[in-house]
């Protein structure tokens, strides 16, 4: 299976008469995209409003960020079984913009979604706020549960970002990134395996995978070019900054670095995703199939990275456990909820086999944002969100919050590079 | 021009004060210009940037016998002096001497915001009480470790005396305190994780980034064989609160609980009840929030004579993203308060 990613480099978004890309300026016809977000009918007003890094923007409650691609070659469409038709992802050219997203904002249930600053101190949290995004705000009809909303809102931002792929179909390529996992002859390469969890606790708490809801899946073994060419798709309202949102898993830094070693340090044998799902019943079949395949394809090592916090730690740590009694070395992705002071244990669960822990930042640490000059969406959400409080909205319109509220902030794929240590 | 000395105020007690020994550990604060015993080989190691401008000295058994008024006490005396550094013991492994260095570094820290640091053996009883909000130096087990105790010491005053920024544990050699602080690194989690890994199957040292806690196992309570004639609470997680959530409990790290009486309530009505938990989708328990606080089940309970009582009031709280030391402080209060009230058993609900 090969892949080629054309990646198109964006450095700068418009409003144009038609959706283009110019000078790696992305030109969005905004009628259009208006347009095409009202074919839901579940939706009954849509914007679309741009947000470039460096202004002084502030986007919230953002639910998901999708990175704009399109199918050049090769079997499938982008994000299959849900507005792609079905087919084996991973193959052929798929065009990418990069250093464009589109956000999809609207508040579903309040407490579950975070923001983007594009600029100030919080900026450096988020990856989102480095690219150019494409913000739509979608509104329900009156009366629309939120589940129905979340759907609607899923759905319309994957089409959103299947239509702004569409403007670079022809476009020559930037750059050319090739994946394939070639057979490595170093038989003393550890050969490793990649675990990625998907959240599906239900509730707003889902992940889709080929369409089907991963709470439904046991886990099983792809290749790890699916999940580069939109195999999972977020349907989470969870806290901000440990879900991984669409654009998380199409550029899921896990695979990459593993790539980047594969042949000279490892052997990247494969992905095998898992669900996250709340019964001790379910963790506990989950938990012992996925150590199950780890172990059947001779894996000697696997990276097991979480998605949220708090029950799934639990998955995590079982996760661990298993495989390390099968003698899988392992090493876990996860973040922390260590208190505001830094002064709490920062896990739910734990297991003595987790000696190899990587820390992606303490998600209750507070910090004080200034106010920005516009804001996407609605600033008062920020004192319902996860990590937000009565009184998060200072007087002057600035936030003090915990980064839990951020965006990607804590993103337990890897993705950044905060940490915590322990003083 | 001389750079200026900064200020550092040293605290010992009775016997290395070399007033007395047991016989005199009744003796109440007193401060003393200077250095004094182990604060004479400290002066020395400071040398000229740093001056010990007075030793605050206690009886052990004064301490430990009215540690609030000898805190004060404390407090009071070492402000008069201005220090820029309060450095306690070393304290090796006596128990109330370390107590009573640890107290007094955290109040100065607290009250007067000074930087404190103090030493003492491994096993010192004090030392999981004030390890969190004091810099403590390991020494030996006795005082035959004072030579090798007082370098260090006199390394770490030396660094909060001139305002230098204090490093990791293993970099500045004291005790890790358990405070975890965000940072950005060099290189992203995934490089990280994939280096771990790699270094973990060549069986090459490597350094976790979140060692794992050990949790505390609470014992269940045996079994109540006769429910009949008992009080039963509900306590929960779930954030089931009187609609308009009066005590403001937060959607996520909650940072309190609350409790409402719920006397005559039969059952818990979308109209009147509501959750503020956050990461969950609520429209469920907010249609019926009995699905998470079973109040209408509890009632069919008390009517049919399988439980003796409801009790009157529950307690609830947010679990989500809640701290585990929030938690347990939560969790300690509300038990209180259900002892007192002899509440025989309680049914906890979370999401």
């Amino acid at each position: 299976m090969r892949l080629e990613l054309g990646i198109i480099k964006i450095k700068d978004v418009q409003f144009g008469d038609e959706t283009i890309i110019e000078d790696s300026t992305l030109y969005v016809n905004k009628k259009e995209l208006i347009a095409l977000a009202r074919q839901d009918d579940r939706l009954s007003e849509a914007d679309v409003e741009l947000a470039r890094p460096g202004e002084e923007v502030r986007i919230i409650p953002v639910k998901d960020v999708i990175e704009p691609r399109v199918k050049v070659s090769g079997s499938g469409e982008l994000f299959p079984g849900l507005v792609g038709k079905m087919g084996t992802v991973g193959s052929g050219r798929t065009n990418v913009l990069r250093g464009a997203a589109v956000a999809t904002v609207g508040r579903i249930i309040g407490p579950q979604e975070g923001f983007i600053d594009m600029t100030g101190p919080g900026a450096q949290y988020s990856p989102f706020s480095q690219i150019n995004n494409v913000v739509l705000v979608l509104h329900p009809i009156d009366g629309l549960d939120p589940h129905a909303y979340e759907e609607a809102m899923r759905l319309t931002g994957l089409r959103a970002a299947v239509y702004l792929g569409k403007a670079c179909k022809d476009i020559a390529p930037d750059e050319l990134e090739v994946y394939e996992l070639s057979p490595v002859t170093d038989t003393t390469l550890p050969r490793v395996v990649y675990l990625s969890t998907l959240l599906s606790e239900g509730l707003l708490h889902d992940t889709w995978f080929y369409g089907v809801d991963a709470k439904k899946l046991l886990p099983t073994l792809l290749h790890p070019n699916e999940v580069m060419d939109g195999a999972i798709v977020s349907g989470n309202c969870v806290s901000a900054c440990d879900k991984h949102t669409t654009y998380h898993h199409l550029n899921d830094s896990v695979i990459k670095e593993l790539y980047r070693r594969h042949g000279k340090d490892l052997n990247f044998v494969g992905v095998i995703v898992t669900n996250l799902n709340v019964t001790l019943l379910d963790k506990e079949r989950s938990t012992d199939y996925a150590s199950k395949l780890v172990k059947l394809i001779g894996a000697d090592g696997a990276i097991i990275a979480e998605e949220g916090f708090g029950n799934p730690d639990t998955d995590l740590m079982m996760l661990c456990k298993k495989m390390e009694e099968y003698g899988i070395k392992t090493v876990l992705i996860t973040d922390e909820y260590a208190g505001q002071d830094g002064a709490s244990q920062s896990l739910a669960d734990a297991v003595p086999q987790a000696d190899a822990v990587i820390s992606v930042g303490n998600a209750n640490e507070v910090v004080t944002l200034p106010p920005m000059k516009h804001i996407i969406g609605d600033l008062k959400s920020a004192e319902v969100i996860s990590g937000g409080f009565v009184g998060s909205v200072t007087a002057s319109g600035g936030l003090s919050v915990e980064i839990q509220t951020i965006m990607g902030s804590t993103c337990q794929l890897g993705f950044g590079k905060l940490t915590a240590r322990g003083y | 021009m001389a750079q200026k000395k900064y200020r550092v105020v040293h605290y010992l007690n009775q016997f290395f004060a070399q007033i007395g020994g047991e016989e005199k550990a009744n003796i109440p604060p007193l401060i003393k210009e200077g250095a004094v015993g182990p604060g004479i080989p400290l002066q020395q190691a400071l040398g000229e940037e740093g001056e010990i401008v007075a030793t605050m000295i206690c009886g052990d058994n004064y301490f430990a016998e009215n540690i609030e008024a000898a805190v004060e006490k404390v407090v009071e005396s070492v402000s008069r002096y201005k220090p820029d550094v309060f450095v306690a013991g070393p304290a090796f492994t006596a128990g109330r001497y370390g107590i009573a260095c640890g107290a007094s570094c955290s109040a100065v820290s607290k009250k007067l915001g000074i930087p404190v640091v103090t030493a003492m053996y491994e096993e010192n009883p004090a030392l999981d009480l004030y390890r969190k909000e004091v810099y403590v130096i390991p020494t030996a087990d006795s005082v035959r470790g004072m030579k090798e105790a007082i370098p260090k010491m006199s390394g770490f005053v030396r660094k909060l005396g001139l305002g230098q920024e204090i490093g990791l544990p293993q970099e500045e050699g004291y005790f890790p305190r358990g405070i975890r602080v965000n940072q950005f690194v060099g290189r992203t989690g995934a490089e990280r994780a994939v280096d771990m890994l790699l270094s973990k199957l060549r069986g090459e040292p490597f350094q976790t980034e979140y060692p794992m806690p050990t949790f505390e196992l609470v014992p269940a309570s045996p079994a109540i064989r006769d429910l009949r004639s008992t009080t039963i609470a509900l306590v929960t997680s779930g954030g089931i609160v009187p609609l308009g959530n009066p005590d403001r409990i937060e959607a996520a790290s909650a940072s309190k609980f609350a409790e409402y009486n719920i006397a005559g309530v039969d059952d818990l009505t979308p109209d009147a009840y509501q959750t503020c938990h956050g990461g969950y989708d609520p429209t469920y328990a907010n249609d019926d929030p009995d699905r998470v606080l079973p109040l209408d089940a509890m009632r069919a309970l008390e009517k049919d004579g399988t439980i003796g009582k409801l009790y009157d009031v529950y307690y609830v709280t947010v679990g989500n993203a809640t701290s585990v030391a929030n938690s347990q402080k939560f969790g300690k209060a509300i038990a209180e308060k259900l002892k007192a009230a002899d509440v025989d058993g309680v049914i906890l609900t979370s999401t």
